[in-house]
This record gives C-alpha cells, sequence and structure tokens, in this order.
C-alpha cells in the first residue's frame, strides 16, 4: 500500500488556514435574517403569560415566534431500534407547539430579525411568567429514585457471571468504593448554528451535523415532507464530539423562523445557548468492588452506575462496558441504573460510558495494587484475561499488554518508587500514574458511489462527516491504494444529503463503515473496467483474465501490455464508469438495516472487538495550593490498523487532551433549586488551554484486527478512555490521597 | 448608525454600522469576512482573534466604531508561513479554532520581538527571552482548540521561528 498508514496531510488543511473553509453559519445568502432564541427560566411548568409587544415593536423585528403563534409541526416520532433515524430526535419536546416547560432553558420563543443584533434585543424584551410544578433536578438527591437501565440490542446494561456478591464477602482481599463524575460538556468551538431557507415545499439547511440523514430524515418527519424535499449540507464542523449527532432544537427552530418568515434565516446559538439547549455528558455515581486473593486474581468484580436521562430523552450511556472486558475475575457483575430528571436530555459524548467508567474500574485495580503491594501494571497482568471475561466470547484482537510493556518501557515506569509521596521537586509533588483505555468497535452501513471518469479521476460520492477526524483523506488514501492510482486523482464529495447516505460519524465507526463499503466498491469498479476492457476491440487487455491483470500506475497491466484507466474508457467510448454499494430505494435501504444489523448482532456473538491501550502520566502537584499540572503524557494504542499517521495520532492527542479536562477542570454546574446551568460560558468552564498540555507522546502497535475492513478499528474515541483514570492515581502517587469524585480540583487536594 | 471606514486585508472598506455591532459582527455579517470565527463572543475562547495595526485582539470584545480609519488584518489578509507549517504539524483538526490561532500567533511573535515578557517569564529586565515550548504554551493561552490540536500548534509556532 502507497498512502495507507503514512502521515499524509489532510486535504482540507489549505481550506482551514487561509479561512475558505465555510461552516454553517457562514453561507451568505441575499435577504438573510437573524433568529434567537428565549430560554425558559423555570425546571417544570406551564406558561401562563407570554409578552412579546415590546419586542415585537422594535424596529427591524420581522417576528416573534412563541407557542401562540407557531405553525404546527409534527412530533418527534417514537424511537425503533430498525429505524436508526427515529432515534434523531434529541428530546420528544414540539417545541413552541407546547406551553408546557420540561427543562430550564427549553426554548419558548424565537426572535427573527433583520440583524443580530436587533434579534438579541427583541430576545431580552419578552416577558414570559409561568406555573410551576414540582421539578427533580438534583441529581445527587435523586439516586434513590434510579431505576435499572434497559438494555438494548446496541447496549447491554446488565450482566453477571456466577455471584460476584458472595465472592466479594468470601474474597480475602476486598475494596468496595464509590465514585462521581459531573456533568461536562462537549464545548466545540463552533456553537452549534443553522441557515435554513425554503425553495417552496423544499428545505435546505446548512447545519454542522455528525449525521446529515438523520437531520433530513427528521426534519421532514417535523414539517411533514417527503424526505427528498430536505436537503442537509456539512462540509465542515467546527468540532462535535457527540454534541452534533442528535438534532437539537435551534436546528429545527430556524427551520421553522424560515418557514414563517419567508426568508433564509441563520441561527448561531450563543455559548449560553448551547448549554441551555443542546445536552452534555450526565453525571454519574458509581461503586466498584474487586474481590482479590493475595496474589491479586480477582474473583469479584462488580460495577454499577446511576446515571441521569432527562424526561424528555436521553442517552444511557455504557458506564460498566469497561468492567465486561478488561478484567478476568471469577465473578462478575454490572448493572447500570437510571433516574429520569426535569434537565435537558443527556447525550452522547466522546466516549460515552467508558470515558467515565474507565475512570472508576481503573482507579479501584490502583488502589488494589497498591493495597496488596504489587506494580499495577503487574496486577493487570496477572488478570488479563484469553477470552472475553463476561461471557467467553473470542476478542478479535488484543494488544492490551504488550501496550503496557511498550509504555512502561518508553515511560521510565520502572524506575519510579512505589511509594506516594515520595517524588519531589521544590514546592512539586510528583506522582505517576497508568491506566487502561478501552473502547468497542462498531460498524454500520454505509453507502457510497466510486466513479472512474475517462481523465483518469476518481469521485467518491458519501455523504460521511468531517468534524476534524481527516476522514475525506483517510478515504482518499485508501482509494487510492484500492484504486492503484495517485492520491492527486480522487475527490470525495462528503457532507450533503444529495449524496448516498453514509453514516454517523460516531461511536468511532465512521472510518471502518465506509472502508468496508469503498473496498467493496473499488473492487466492483475493477471489475468493471477489467470486463470494459477485455471486450473492447483494440484494448491489449482483450482476451485475458482478471488473474492475469494487475491493476497498478492508474491502469490495469500484465507486464508491459495493458493500459491506463483514460485509455481503456476512451477506447471504450465511456466518459465514466461508477460502482454502487447500497441500496437506493427505501425498501432496499430498509432491508440494509435489517441485514447488517442481523450481521451485526451475528458478529458481536462471536467476536469482542474493542481498540484498546495504556495511558501513562506523571503530575505535579503544588504541595501547598493543590493544584495539578500535568507534566508529562504517553498513550500506547492497539487501534488496528492505522490509515493516517498523522491525522490519527492527532485524534488520539485530542481525545487525551479532552480527558485531561475531564479529570481536573471540567464540570457544568447546575443549580439544585431550579436546574439552571450556572456557568454556561467559556470563561467559568475550564476546557484545557495550551499551557494545560504538556507534549503527548502517542504511539500504536499498527496491528490489524482481521476481523475489520482492513483491519481498521475506531480511534475517534480510545483516547478519551482511561485518561481520568490515570491522572487520578497520579495524583495518589504524588501525594497519597485518592480522589474519588471527578474533576480533581485543588480544593479536594487540600 | 453610523458611516465609518476602515482597511482591512489592505482594502479600504466602507461600513454603515450601528454603534452596537461588534468588530466581528462587522467582519462576518457585514463585509462578509467569514474565516474569523466565532466561539463564545464573550473573549473568552480567541477564535475571533484579528489584528488591529499588527496587534493581536479579540474582535468580539471590539465595537467596530473603535476601529475606524485602523487597519485589520484578518486570516483571509494573513500571508504567513505560519499557515504552511500548522498543515504539517496538524495544528488543528476541525479548522474552527484555526483562523484565531494562526492571527494570534502571529500576533504573539510580534509582541516577543518587542521584549514583551509573559507569565513565566524568568528574568523580566531581559530583552532576549527565548521563545520556549513553555513560553509559546503560555503566549497562546487565549486561543482554546476544543479539538485538542496543542501540539501541533506549538510544533507549528517553532517550526516557524526557526
Ligand atoms: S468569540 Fe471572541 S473570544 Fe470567543
Ligand atoms: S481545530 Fe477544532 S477547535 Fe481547534
Amino acid at each position: 500500500m502507497r498512502y495507507v498508514g503514512q502521515p499524509i496531510d489532510r486535504l482540507d488543511g489549505v481550506a482551514k488556514t487561509t479561512g475558505a473553509a465555510r461552516f454553517s453559519a457562514e453561507y451568505p445568502y441575499p435577504n438573510l435574517a437573524y433568529a434567537a432564541l428565549v430560554h425558559a427560566t423555570i425546571a417544570r411548568g406551564r406558561i401562563t403569560r407570554i409578552d412579546t409587544g415590546t419586542a415585537r415593536k422594535t424596529p427591524g423585528v420581522l417576528a416573534v415566534i412563541t407557542h401562540g403563534n407557531a405553525p404546527e409541526m409534527k412530533p418527534a416520532p417514537k424511537p425503533n431500534q430498525f429505524d436508526m433515524s427515529t432515534l434523531a430526535a434529541a428530546t420528544s419536546v414540539n417545541y413552541l407547539n407546547t406551553d408546557e416547560v420540561y427543562w430550564n432553558g427549553q426554548p419558548v420563543a424565537v426572535v427573527v430579525a433583520e440583524t443580530l443584533d436587533v434579534a438579541r434585543e427583541a430576545a431580552y424584551l419578552i416577558e414570559v411568567e409561568y406555573a410551576e410544578y414540582p421539578a427533580a433536578v438534583d441529581f445527587a438527591a435523586e439516586e434513590g429514585n434510579a431505576r435499572p437501565q434497559k438494555s438494548t440490542m446496541l447496549s447491554e446494561a446488565d450482566g453477571r457471571k456466577g455471584d460476584a456478591e458472595a465472592a466479594l464477602a468470601d474474597a480475602p482481599f476486598a475494596l468496595d468504593l464509590r465514585y462521581t463524575t459531573a456533568q461536562v460538556n462537549h464545548n466545540a468551538i463552533e456553537p452549534h448554528s443553522t441557515t435554513a431557507y425554503w425553495d417552496g415545499d423544499h428545505l435546505i439547511l446548512h447545519e454542522g451535523s455528525q449525521n446529515v440523514a438523520w437531520v433530513r430524515d427528521h426534519l421532514a418527519i417535523r414539517f411533514d415532507l417527503p424526505k427528498q424535499n430536505v436537503r442537509v449540507i456539512s462540509p465542515f464542523v467546527g468540532g462535535a464530539f457527540g454534541g452534533k449527532s442528535f438534532v437539537w432544537p435551534g436546528t429545527v427552530l430556524t427551520a421553522l423562523a424560515a418557514k414563517v418568515t419567508g426568508r433564509p434565516v441563520r441561527m448561531m446559538l450563543t455559548r449560553e445557548g448551547v448549554f441551555r439547549t443542546v445536552g452534555g455528558r450526565t453525571p454519574s455515581i458509581q461503586r466498584v468492588a474487586i474481590g482479590a486473593q493475595l496474589d491479586g486474581s480477582m474473583t469479584a468484580l462488580i460495577h454499577t452506575s446511576v446515571c441521569q436521562v432527562g424526561r424528555t430523552g436521553g442517552w444511557s450511556e455504557q458506564v460498566t462496558s469497561v468492567s465486561r472486558h478488561l478484567y478476568d475475575a471469577a465473578n462478575i457483575q454490572v448493572q447500570q441504573n437510571l433516574v429520569g430528571m426535569d434537565l435537558l436530555a443527556n447525550t452522547i459524548m466522546r466516549a460515552p460510558g467508558e470515558s467515565i467508567g474507565s475512570f472508576a474500574l481503573e482507579a479501584t485495580v490502583d488502589e488494589l495494587a497498591y493495597e496488596l503491594g504489587l506494580d499495577p501494571i503487574e496486577l493487570r497482568a496477572r488478570n488479563e484475561p484469553a477470552r472475553n471475561p463476561l461471557d467467553g466470547k473470542a476478542f478479535s484482537h488484543r494488544l492490551l499488554m504488550e501496550c503496557f510493556e511498550e509504555g512502561a518501557k518508553e515511560f521510565g515506569w520502572a524506575g519510579r518508587p512505589q511509594e506516594p509521596g515520595s517524588m519531589r521537586d521544590g514546592r512539586w509533588l510528583i506522582g505517576m500514574g497508568v491506566a487502561a483505555a478501552y473502547h468497542p468497535a462498531w460498524r454500520f452501513p454505509a453507502n457510497l458511489t466510486v466513479r472512474l471518469s475517462d481523465d483518469g479521476t476518481v469521485l467518491i460520492r458519501c455523504g460521511l462527516h468531517e468534524m476534524g477526524m481527516g476522514s475525506a483523506t483517510a478515504v482518499s488514501q485508501i482509494a487510492a491504494d484500492a484504486l492503484c492510482v495517485p492520491m492527486a486523482a480522487v475527490t470525495v464529495a462528503y457532507g450533503d444529503t444529495a449524496l448516498p447516505d453514509t453514516t454517523t460519524a460516531g461511536a468511532s465507526s465512521q472510518t471502518a463503515s465506509v472502508t468496508a463499503s469503498l473496498l467493496a466498491a473499488c473492487a466492483k469498479l475493477d471489475r468493471a473496467v477489467f470486463t470494459l476492457a477485455r471486450k473492447t476491440p483494440g484494448s491489449p487487455l482483450r482476451g485475458l483474465r482478471r488473474a492475469d491483470v494487475t491493476a497498478r500506475d492508474g491502469g490495469l497491466y500484465n507486464g508491459s501490455r495493458g493500459e491506463s484507466y483514460h485509455d481503456i474508457l476512451r477506447r471504450a467510448g465511456r466518459a465514466s464508469v461508477e460502482a454502487r454499494v447500497g441500496a437506493d430505494t427505501r425498501l432496499g435501504e430498509i432491508a440494509d438495516q435489517v441485514r447488517s444489523m442481523s450481521k451485526f448482532l451475528l458478529d458481536r456473538r462471536r467476536w469482542v472487538k474493542a481498540a484498546c491501550g495504556a495511558q501513562f502520566c506523571e503530575v505535579l502537584v503544588d504541595s501547598d495550593t493543590g493544584e495539578t499540572r500535568i507534566s508529562r503524557w504517553l498513550g500506547v494504542f492497539d487501534v488496528g490498523r492505522v490509515v493516517n499517521a498523522k491525522t490519527a495520532a492527532s485524534q488520539l492527542r485530542g481525545g487525551i487532551v479532552m480527558g485531561i479536562g475531564l479529570a481536573l477542570t471540567e464540570e457544568t454546574l447546575v443549580d439544585p433549586r431550579n436546574g439552571r446551568i450556572v456557568n454556561a460560558s467559556l470563561s467559568e468552564y475550564h476546557v484545557p488551554v495550551h499551557a494545560d498540555i504538556p507534549v503527548i507522546d502517542v504511539r500504536y502497535l499498527d496491528d490489524p484486527d482481521p476481523t475489520m475492513p482492513l483491519g481498521v478499528v475506531g480511534i475517534g474515541e480510545v483516547g478519551v478512555t482511561g485518561v481520568a483514570g490515570a491522572v487520578a492515581n497520579a495524583v495518589f502517587h504524588a501525594t497519597g490521597k485518592r480522589i474519588r469524585d471527578l474533576p480533581i480540583t485543588l480544593d479536594k487536594l487540600l | 448608525m453610523a458611516d465609518i471606514r476602515m482597511r482591512v486585508n489592505g482594502s479600504i472598506e466602507k461600513l454603515d454600522v450601528e454603534p452596537r455591532v461588534s468588530l466581528l459582527d462587522a467582519l462576518r455579517e457585514h463585509l462578509g469576512l467569514t474565516g474569523t470565527k466565532k466561539g463564545c463572543d464573550q473573549g473568552a475562547c480567541g477564535a475571533c482573534t484579528v489584528l488591529a495595526d499588527g496587534e493581536r485582539i479579540v474582535s468580539c470584545l471590539a465595537l467596530a466604531v473603535q476601529y475606524a480609519d485602523r487597519d485589520i488584518t484578518t486570516i483571509e489578509g494573513v500571508t504567513s508561513p505560519l499557515q504552511r507549517s500548522f498543515v504539517r504539524h496538524d495544528g488543528f483538526q476541525c479548522g474552527y479554532c484555526t483562523s484565531g490561532q494562526i492571527c494570534s500567533a502571529v500576533g504573539m511573535l510580534t509582541e516577543h520581538a518587542a521584549g514583551a515578557p509573559s507569565a513565566v517569564t524568568g528574568d523580566l529586565a531581559t530583552m532576549e527571552i527565548e521563545l520556549t515550548a513553555e513560553e509559546i504554551r503560555e503566549r497562546m493561552s487565549g486561543n482554546l482548540c476544543r479539538c485538542g490540536a496543542y501540539n501541533g500548534i506549538v510544533a507549528a509556532i517553532e517550526e516557524g521561528i526557526r
């Protein structure tokens, strides 16, 4: 392979460094109007009066839309696992079609005006009165109301092997610990933005999205349109991390505002608006209990969790998933629980479940190692399973211990004194910590076409998404290798529902999903071109069998006999040849989904597939103030085959940076009295900045997974897992203090 | 409304804006220069960084009318080897913070050349402050990157000063 695996620069690099890349609030339209939201200030209740008089009279205001005058929209469809697009609704609320308020921050009015400033000014002038209902908004206080989470086809909420409680009680050595993690928010630097306009009964939308097909399908339902009447365009997405997977109120309401005013409308949420109308990662309460023999072998592992969901929607995080896979305990019990809250629906955020679940599990394993006087890596080695611990399924591929070994060598792990608080540099206490990273591998159906033109160029049309992963670059590399053409000959059209539906950019699945279809389409194309050549009079390939011919240098050859794609097509009088993977009818599409779902389930019965890795960190903790700095980081990963060495490393690093935020600084504070987020800004919600991040050394073993297309396992999320665990363990090593509550802020260390 | 003139990326632009319009909105919504990004509109993220007479400012906290007759450079007007370095070192992922990072880096290098110290500068009296990775990180900390491309950005700037 000439391109796959190479550190190739991003194809959109020039566009992104010159300001040419257009994001969804940046499409110019004549006569553009601007929209702004008014947010509810109570958690639960009903609007009793809404005074829009002054707002409407403000010069430049085009419309004030409330539940009193909004056109009717259809409700969100009921979720159905066989039609994935029904999962697109972030909440079940029919915005501005109801006088009920379900969360503090729910949009209760939209102002549309000639300018942004007028829209915002008028939004401030709207007065709303409410009748308040009792509301459950204090997560900590609601713990007792949690109920077991239901399993779905995609995610199991519980599992057991043997009797873990009994084994824990009998264990010669046992730990039984409680952990808590704070709500956090994605805070992509691009706020959610939509530009929408109606052309008769066609709706066109520029929207930063991780799933353009979902946005299209969902809006078609809400506005009662055939789905071919909705087009969603999203070539650049300014960061997403799960926050742009589902359809949030701003998107629906921008389309509504455009409908009401008959104008193209743009709405970029304010940063506060993002906090109020786009859910974050649920807070959690977790219990991890481990029983062990004195040699460290685990006899019992119990991992349970309580998370929240909004009453109008929310993602159930697979918090205990890591405990199904990481350690070979004789008895295992995992159980996830949920409590319904009168808060905005939470949603998926980079490694939902594994990111916070791995914190609790890996901190407990570390604690066990210290209690037993074992090296934490040695303890893991003693409990490394040959098969999936919970159910005995085979791992398709797992080099976790190899990651620890390489990491330990590179990081200088063995040289550290194990005694906590034993390393110091002036006022800085130094600590080293380690943790496992783990994220399951997924794959979904993806449609696309590959077209070879008589000028030798290749066009791939597929509705994939680019939020910074370098998707189009990776796809070009794979296609160039598959067809043996130069990368410069390949173009990828993406991020548009006018293209074949691809797949969600979520669950770290996009590259694997697209790769499978891309390789199939390239093989089809190769056959079609060869057949064409073989049949064309005068072709040097006439009469040859495919097995006699190899693709190279942009053509098909047998030794020196053969010709370029360009010549093959010209000779045959064809402008292009196209191969397609995927259905083009609705029925075919449903059949495809069912087929791929059953294949997926079958596959899951046979294999456990995942990306994994070892996170090593060194922290400095100020002995007087408790301030914690990350001074060194090394992550060694087993992520199957790496398509682009440069962008892959960046994604893994990006995950680690987000994990450092989760570990040390990030926390969305919800007022326990009224459910209002009190730090809805980037000045009071602290994401890591340049000064917080040292050089992050990232390595990977680059060993293809034999059961995945091209051996590719997703890399978008594994980087964030294990990070908070490694930090907490390093903080303990530095200070002797176990902080079991994220984020580890300085007050907790004093 | 206020009629003002401003030199933007070398050409004189006439603007008719309300006094409350930020420089950022004037650039994006009135002049169609959308390379400058809005991430918070509150001075907290740096995505909107532009150069005003060569100095970096967050344009969301600046009123357009305050910059009448000044010289504004946005990413569309930047021609710096840093841009190539950012691509080579993968100093971005989604690209949304990138215009701000690049403009900020250009401004930061000018500040450094003029001898401005930072919070991590040891000897405040010296005019020869070495632009170490630590200095770069400190001086660039007003520019958030949620994709976490910080290592690539610092590497790109380090290459740019070599
Ligand atoms: S938009 Fe100006 S600092 Fe964030
Ligand atoms: S590149 Fe996405 S925020 Fe920096």
